[in-house]
């Protein structure tokens, strides 16, 4: 790509032959019209170091701690080099640099997935409707569509095509990325972050340009509160139907096939059931559709034999879905470039031989790049298949639990493989006494990775022992999921901007990512509603929206049926899939843009400034798994949103930490003054690990805290964060001291115990300055 | 002792620097004695994990007090203690107290400055892993003892994968090595007098 930046001319006013042209600005190829009048500002289509000061602000509060997943480096032939303690391998690398560049690799994976993803989508989208798609995400509600990608690229993209340009750069800076990671690049871990920062920050706008071009072109709903709510669990599928399992994040295979079916007024007949993301963005194109779980059910989906066709896309999809899809004789259908399963390429062969080869041929699958065709092929094997499999399943019977529990050598290698050390050799002993709760019990906690059965020297199938053991529970899995809506509108921020910035809502909680969950799915839920009970505002989206869904009141509803969609205190928004993401990151900037009216075009520090100052937001990965969550929680850091993991997280091998202990390292410019004033540790962290749900709850209720709070804003989150310590851990926090600007701050209910802690601390009143780390925006110098 | 010093985890296998093992619990006591400035790191699981004489909760009381040490809990226990009536316990996040472990000016749990010697108990076996992973790299100067009952290769020290038996009498006799020194201190003092 030729840089935009060099290329661009702008014309207020020209006359040709063809009239009079106002406001042009010409690019390489094509004119885009401008009406975007705002400023362009430092940083248009930043490169990997144009942001570098800002991240190194940033990691010089939060420092990274890295906790090696391996003593070796074995990334090239000089190696396998130890780099234990401070010892350097062949190429000079010591261990943090070496532990940053896995984690920048990580992050180059999932921007990389999510831009090739884009692009993808994109490409079949301008095939389908045409370059000059308007991009449309929320009519008149929704006049900042794309605040992610005016704030990196400082451009504004009014059709499809103008998507292009935007992933022509993404491009180009995951390639430099990456080349940084090479054997003899990079040398300072502190280089290797500030990378990471920005494989983040473009991971970003990757998940704008998707999500705004599918809604735009697909008819998802456009930053609706009240989208729809659809039927989610395993419990929900019409078992009596032909069904159709499609599994991955790249919709149009999955959307080909609900046109065909209504094309053909099949709809009715046939089910369509989702996994993973795809389910959101079915349901966004579908509420017909229906959604069966999260990621993590994919095993145990395809093993109960209720799918007749199983049609996967990209992203986290099994490696194994062939192998297990041949057990339960129901053929795969791939989609995808990057996913094409060793199937025989069949996109040029005619839809009927091919069905007739997957019904009556056995032939396991096929591979078929075309996406129509690909549904067409879907729906009439399923149609023809379903009859003859009778719902084949590879789930065991009681009896067969029995017999496999006799055989166990109680070896525990099982356990030994399990990622939640989760006791099935014990659970196997209990079936001998004829009790098979114990085997049931393990269900909530189970990941369905399958490790167990791979490691198990008698090959015992026990994920599916587990399946069959939680069956009646399984049975009853039956709930309802808010579709996702997308972005968040403009009058929505402008309502809540002035309570969130100033406190008084006391933040906003986004529960996002995988489903690698410590302990079952329940406990996301359980965070959401105790937090949208507290008024914060809690956004979800990917798997961990589903896992909020999978949960029941004491009047049987669900979080969804329960609280209101909209983005506002005490609302349980459902954004959708994982590219949706891109509407939290996309409403923090719309606060600072929006409410704030800070200049956002190509203006990426300061936004990421007043955000961190100003926006309690804090970001919830509680089964965070892929390379694309630490992609996507990068961008969260950047953007100055902390973001909370569960115990699995730490594998992401390093957290960002601040030291409350050090009051060196809360310090801001006061912009109103250019002094600086200490602020104490808000946020405290940019990359935290919990142990517990507990723990993660009360550090949300922490991290919410900023710099800018007004005293009642600071008052009611204190509150929140006392109330929470007190009920989880038993006691008034010992750091509120850190917290209390001045006696404003103390909420009124608490006054007695909390001044009794500060004066133990010896606290000290502070003021609370217009805070800013940047002394670029310090409208008066100290001593003018 | 029959168990292998493998991880417990099959796959979490570590490099080339693994812990001793522990094949006597009396290492343990000797370790502590020789620290200046020992801490013991009770996590989250500590009061789920329940043995014949108490559960780890207890099981760390007893330690913490023969030995004469603080504790750092996980802030999910720390009502735990408080509720036991433990006092020498501070609350911090496994990744606080770990990161703090890693800066040599740190004034440590009771401002006594860093600490030389941290033992673990009471954690996920894979959190336990990583966190002792990054003080094996970043703190040089500190001794880490793991008292799982799984092997925690990235310790300086650790038992083997051992059964919950075995486990529970190297606690106690970990316990029994501190009482004896009080008893024989005790007599010292008495045969001075
Ligand atoms: S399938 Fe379930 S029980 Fe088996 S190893 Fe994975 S999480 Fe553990
Ligand atoms: S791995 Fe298989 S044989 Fe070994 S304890 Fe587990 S179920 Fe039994
Ligand atoms: S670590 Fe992740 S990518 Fe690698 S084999 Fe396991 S699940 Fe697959």
């Amino acid at each position: 790509m030729v840089s935009e930046k060099n290329i661009r001319v702008k014309i207020d006013e020209l006359r040709s032959s063809i009239g009079l042209l106002k406001g042009v600005e010409f690019s390489i190829g094509k004119v885009v019209s401008e009406e975007w009048l705002e400023e362009i500002g430092p940083t248009q289509f930043p490169k990997i170091t144009d942001l570098r000061e800002w991240d190194f602000k940033l990691l010089q509060r939060y420092k990274p701690f890295y906790m090696p997943f391996c003593d070796l480096c074995c990334l090239c032939t000089f190696g396998k080099c130890d780099l234990t303690g401070d010892k350097r391998g062949a190429c000079g690398i010591n261990m943090s640099a070496q532990q940053s560049r896995i984690v920048l690799l990580a992050c180059c994976i999932g921007a990389a997935t999510h831009t090739s993803h884009a692009r993808h989508l994109l490409e079949h989208l301008i095939e389908k409707y045409g370059r000059d798609h308007p991009i449309n995400v929320g009519g008149l509600n929704v006049e900042v569509e794309a605040p992610i990608t005016r704030l990196v690229c400082g451009v504004k993209p009014r059709t499809l095509g103008d998507l292009e340009e935007v992933l022509n750069y993404l491009e180009q800076e995951i390639v430099r990325l990456l080349a940084a990671t090479h054997t003899g690049q990079e040398a300072s871990n502190l280089d290797f972050e500030s990378k990471v920062f920005h494989a983040g920050m473009i991971d970003h706008v990757a998940l704008e340009v998707a999500d705004i071009a599918q809604i735009s072109a697909l008819g998802f709903p456009k930053a609706d509160p009240e989208a729809p709510l659809v039927d989610i669990g395993l419990g929900v599928v019409d078992s009596t139907k032909p069904v159709i399992m499609v599994v991955g994040h790249n919709v149009p295979s999955a959307a080909a096939i609900v046109d065909y079916l209504v094309e053909n007024g099949l709809y009715g007949g046939v089910e369509v059931v989702g996994l993973c993301c795809t389910a959101h963005d079915t349901t966004r194109y579908n509420p017909k559709a229906k959604i069966v779980g999260p990621i993590s059910w994919q095993l145990r989906f395809i093993r109960s034999g209720l799918a007749d066709v199983i049609v996967v896309d990209e992203q986290c999809i099994r490696a194994d879905t062939l192998i297990e899809a041949q057990k339960v004789k129901a053929p795969v259908i791939t989609t995808s470039d990057v996913n094409c399963g060793g199937l025989p390429d069949r996109t040029k062969d005619k839809v009927e031989k091919i069905v007739e080869d997957l019904v009556l041929g056995g032939q396991p699958g096929a591979f078929i790049l075309d996406p129509e065709k690909a549904a067409e092929v879907a729906v009439k094997t399923a149609l023809l298949i379903a009859p003859k499999r009778m719902k084949f399943k590879a789930i065991p019977d009681v009896s067969d639990i029995v017999e496999g529990a006799k055989k166990c050598r109680k070896c525990d290698d099982c356990r030994r493989a399990c990622p939640n050390d989760l006791p099935i050799r014990d659970a196997l002993a209990k079936v001998l006494e004829g009790n098979l709760n114990a085997l049931a019990s393990l269900y909530e906690a189970c990941i369905g990775c399958g490790r167990c059965e791979s490691a198990c020297p008698v090959d015992l199938p026990l994920h599916s022992y587990i399946v069959k053991a939680a069956e009646k529970r399984i049975k009853e899995e039956k709930y309802k999921i808010r579709v996702g809506r997308g972005a968040i509108q403009d009058v929505e921020i402008r309502n809540v901007g002035s309570p969130i910035v100033l406190g008084e809502i006391p933040g906003v909680v986004a529960f996002v990512g995988c489903a690698n969950y410590p302990n079952g799915g329940t406990e996301v839920a359980e965070m959401a509603v105790e937090f949208a009970k507290r008024r914060y505002i809690v956004v979800a989206s990917g798997c961990a929206a589903m896992s909020i869904a999978m949960y029941k009141d004491e009047e049987g509803r669900t979080p969804y049926e329960a609280f209101p969609g909209a983005f506002d205190a005490g609302g349980i928004v459902n954004v959708g899939s994982c590219v949706s993401n891109s509407h939290i990151a996309g409403a923090a900037i719309k606060i600072a843009n929006i409410f704030a009216k800070r200049r956002l075009r190509a203006n990426y520090e300061e936004i990421a400034d007043y955000i961190l100052n100003r926006v309690g937001a804090v970001g919830v990965a509680w089964g965070a798994m892929s390379q694309k969550a630490a992609a996507i929680a990068s961008g969260f850091w950047r953007l100055g949103v902390p973001v909370i993991v569960g115990p699995h997280g730490l594998k992401y091998r390093r957290m960002l930490l601040g030291r409350k202990d050090n009051p060196e390292d809360w310090y801001v410019y006061d912009a109103r003054t250019g002094e600086k004033v200490y602020v104490g540790p808000a946020p405290e962290h940019l990359f935290y690990a919990a142990e517990t749900k507990e723990e993660a709850m009360v550090m949300i209720a922490k991290l919410c805290m900023r710099p800018n709070d007004t005293t009642k804003g600071r008052a009611i989150k204190l509150s929140n964060y006392i109330d929470l310590h007190k009920r989880f851990f038993g006691t008034i926090p010992d750091d509120i001291h850190l917290f209390v600007r001045t006696l404003a701050d103390v909420p009124l209910t608490m006054r007695e115990e909390v001044i009794k802690v500060l004066e133990e601390k010896g606290w000290k009143e502070n003021v609370i300055p217009d805070p800013t780390l940047l002394p670029r925006l310090v409208k008066k110098k100290v001593g003018e | 002792m029959a168990a292998k010093a493998e991880p417990w985890q099959t796959a979490e296998v570590p490099g080339p620097k693994k812990a001793m093992v522990i094949t006597n619990p009396r290492i343990v006591a000797a370790l502590i004695r020789r620290s200046k400035n020992p801490v013991l790191i009770v996590g989250s699981m500590a009061p789920r994990i329940k043995l014949s004489g108490g559960d780890l909760v207890d099981y760390a009381i007893r330690i913490a007090e023969a030995a004469g040490m603080p504790i750092v809990s996980s802030p999910s226990v720390l009502g735990e203690f408080l509720n036991r009536g433990f006092r020498r316990v501070l609350s911090m996040p496994v990744v606080d107290i770990a990161n703090r472990l890693t800066d040599a000016d740190w004034k440590g749990v009771e401002n006594k400055g860093q600490h030389d010697l941290a033992i673990f108990m009471g954690f996920k076996y894979h959190v336990c892993w990583l966190i002792l992973s990054g003080l094996k790299h970043y703190s040089q100067n500190l001794k880490t003892v793991s008292l799982e009952m799984r092997y925690q290769p990235h310790a300086l020290w650790s038992f083997p994968n051992i059964s919950e038996e075995e486990w529970e009498k190297n606690l106690n006799e970990i316990i029994k090595e501190f009482k004896q020194d009080k008893m024989i201190l005790n007599k010292v003092k008495e045969v001075k007098e």
